[in-house]
């Protein structure tokens, strides 16, 4: 969108302010709470926080694509409740069931996006409808409630790490997700990710540019379904089997996402402003947590962060487009 | 290449269906679709042993149709100017609890009660036009936080029902005009009040304008700012009225009613099974009717067959899915004609 003439150190529209709001949370953490005096506390919120950033990483790509994901959080309850019931308890069962679950993630996500492009119906609908049938599909399988167990070598990811020298029991969640978020930063540098975003920004553009426009929103959703995937496989270690444990996470990622200045409609943002709005997130949970804020505000606190921060973004946007528009048509960054 | 031939075939098609056009929009689509299910749905109960249209059943469905109803035709309204409203959920529950709070078992309190259940509603509304329109968020992050905001509130202050309506006031929920509930009479009062608007009177048309293109509206000299806000405030006082209603059925208010109902995507679906368009500037709400009546009809058919509940959702989700594929075609061939 912006050619440099110049390359300096530059970070993506809208990345700063989440990045400053992440940086004052983290040094809050430190005074609000005695765990937060150590790296283990820091990891620990990490571990925490690695399935909703894979979440947010995963919606990044559709919403950058220009394109909504609500079928994440009931395809998270999918992918925990089958891998209990085929798994039950077994560690045989581990490698195939996770290999399953995967490829069951990926088969959503290709749904979805072969719905939103070859029918023709907005993102939106088709994964509310996603939500619905995955929804009731998994506890008609069920008969109403999860059954079956989680193997320990399955929660392994969720819960346990490595031993190293230096940082003590580093997760593999929190390996995980640095993987991922490595492998979507070169993603997003390469020619694949910048079309994305450009397919989010003017569709029609793409196109006529000789960009296939449908296969990479296909990607997109594909790839936000196998990271629904990775994500459940990381929650189901931590937190167990249970019917909610994706309830609500698919409006989280969207937060997330928006949180980390990325524009709804696509076109605009970074992948790493959406992790780190996913990490703001969780680290402003683990905040109010240690304040004393009941858990019933908690929700209200990010209706009104949420409001703000995209009050924040557009009206600054908006300024700049503005500025941008009344002077000449080369534009001067400042 | 690819789009050129893309073009021509969309123009023949195009040509194709003009002589249809006039017969098929989609709002007689949705009603083709609602008798094309009554039929099915009657042979399939009927196979059972049941009887789906006798007296019981229509008033089933038409009793399953009021509530949502009520949230849908608001939603439309919203959804026209091309905004949407993912608070109307919470706000019901709140209305409901405003409006048993108030009356608090009395009768002379029924008449404040219900307006200050709608004022209410109003300023819910009205914050989220404006957060929208002054704050220029977009709506779906603006009426989710403010969705959440409201759930905090419920969360903080509600454990469970609170307050009580007068017997008069259930009345509302539970009498009859003929064969007719007046919930039902009171939901169709709302859609024929919401349809006058939208297709008699200017604000109604700026409605529209808005939605297909809001600089172009701009630029025509509408106020889109105020159109917007206007469709929210509609749209929370339609959700306010269905919290009212809930309040008399239920005999005290409820915080989780809206909520665990899914009226916010529910309402959106049977907005977009009724043929308005998500991007707004296109659809009715006769159309949103049909689809709600399409959904009330299909829980009423599973019921009577007994089917597992959770089949439901699956079923919801396909017929979502395909209604508005269908949709979708029609939209591009009209485009391009």
């Amino acid at each position: 969108m912006n050619a440099p003439t110049t390359w300096r150190p530059r970070l993506a529209d809208g990345t700063a302010p989440v990045l400053a709001v992440l940086a004052v949370l983290l040094v809050a953490l430190a005074f609000a709470g005695p765990a937060y005096a150590e790296p283990a506390g820091y990891l620990a919120l990490l571990k925490r926080a690695a399935p909703l950033v894979l979440l947010a990483i995963g919606q990044y790509f559709v919403i950058v694509s220009g394109g909504f994901d609500l079928s994440v959080g009931s395809l998270v309850t999918a992918e925990v409740v089958i891998a209990a019931r085929l798994i039950e308890g077994d560690d045989a069962n581990t490698v195939w069931v996770i290999a399953l679950l995967l490829g069951f993630g990926l088969l959503v996500g290709l749904v979805n996006g072969l719905v939103t492009t070859k029918l023709l119906v907005p993102s939106f609908i088709v994964t509310l409808g996603m939500l619905l049938i995955l929804d009731g599909a998994v506890f008609l399988w069920t008969g109403g409630a999860p059954r079956g167990a989680l193997s320990p070598s399955f929660r392994v990811f969720g819960r346990g790490g490595v031993d190293l020298p230096v940082l003590g029991l580093l997760p593999w969640s929190v390996v995980i997700l640095l993987a991922v978020l490595v492998a979507a930063v070169l993603f997003m540098r390469g020619g694949t990710g910048r079309t994305l975003v450009a397919v989010g920004d003017n569709e029609d553009a793409v196109r006529l540019a000789g960009g296939r426009v449908d296969r990479l929103k296909v990607l997109a959703f594909a790839l936000s379904g196998l990271l629904a995937a990775l994500a459940a496989i990381l929650l189901g270690g931590f937190a167990g089997v249970s019917a909610q444990v994706g309830q609500g996470l698919e409006f989280r990622a969207i937060t997330a996402v928006v949180l980390g200045g990325v524009l709804l409609g696509g076109g605009r943002g970074s992948v790493v402003a959406a992790a780190a709005g996913a990490l703001t997130l969780e680290s402003l949970f683990s905040l109010l947590n240690l304040l004393g804020v009941a858990g019933a505000l908690e929700s209200a606190v990010q209706g009104v962060i949420i409001i703000a921060a995209v009050a924040y973004a557009s009206l600054g946007v908006t300024a700049r487009l503005k500025s941008r528009a009344a002077r000449t048509p080369e534009p001067a960054r400042p | 290449m690819s789009v050129v031939h893309e073009k021509i075939e969309l123009t023949t098609g195009a040509t194709r269906r003009r002589a249809r056009r006039i017969s098929l929009t989609p709002t007689v689509t949705v009603y083709l679709a609602l008798v094309a299910l009554l039929v099915a749905g009657s042979v399939l109960v009927g196979l059972n042993g049941g009887v789906l249209l006798d007296q019981g059943g229509i008033l089933n469905i038409l009793t399953r149709s009021t509530v949502l109803g009520l949230v849908a035709v608001g939603q439309t309204i919203v959804i026209i100017t091309g905004s949407l409203d993912l608070s109307v959920a919470y706000l019901v529950g709140l209305c409901s609890l405003v409006a048993a709070q108030t009356m608090a078992g009395s009768d002379g309190m029924i008449v404040p009660g219900v307006l200050l259940a709608l004022g209410v509603a109003a300023v819910v509304g009205l914050v989220n036009g404006l957060v929208v329109t002054v704050l220029k968020v977009n709506a779906f992050i603006a009426t989710l936080g403010v969705a959440l905001i409201l759930r905090g509130y419920l969360e903080q202050n509600y454990t469970g029902p609170a307050g009580s309506v007068p017997r008069a006031f259930q009345h509302l929920g539970f009498d009859r005009v003929g064969p007719i509930p007046i919930g039902v009479l009171l939901m169709l009062l709302v859609a024929a009040a919401a349809w006058f608007y939208l297709k008699r009177t200017r604000p109604g048309y700026h409605t529209y304008a808005v939605g297909g293109d809001v600089d172009v509206a701009r630029l025509s000299g509408v106020r889109t700012g105020r159109t917007i806000v206007t469709a929210h405030v509609l749209c929370a006082v339609a959700a306010g009225l269905a919290g009212v209603f809930l309040a008399s059925r239920l005999g005290s208010g409820a915080p989780y009613v809206g909520t665990d109902a899914g009226y916010d995507l529910e309402s959106i679906a049977a907005v977009v099974l009724g043929g308005t368009a998500l991007a707004g500037g296109r659809g009715g709400v006769v159309g949103t009717i049909g689809g709600v009546l399409i959904l009330a009809t299909l829980d009423t058919i599973f019921d009577d067959l007994a089917v597992d509940p959770f089949f439901k959702d699956v079923v919801r989700g396909i017929v979502l899915i395909v209604a508005v594929a269908l949709y979708a075609r029609r939209k591009l061939t009209r485009r391009s004609a």
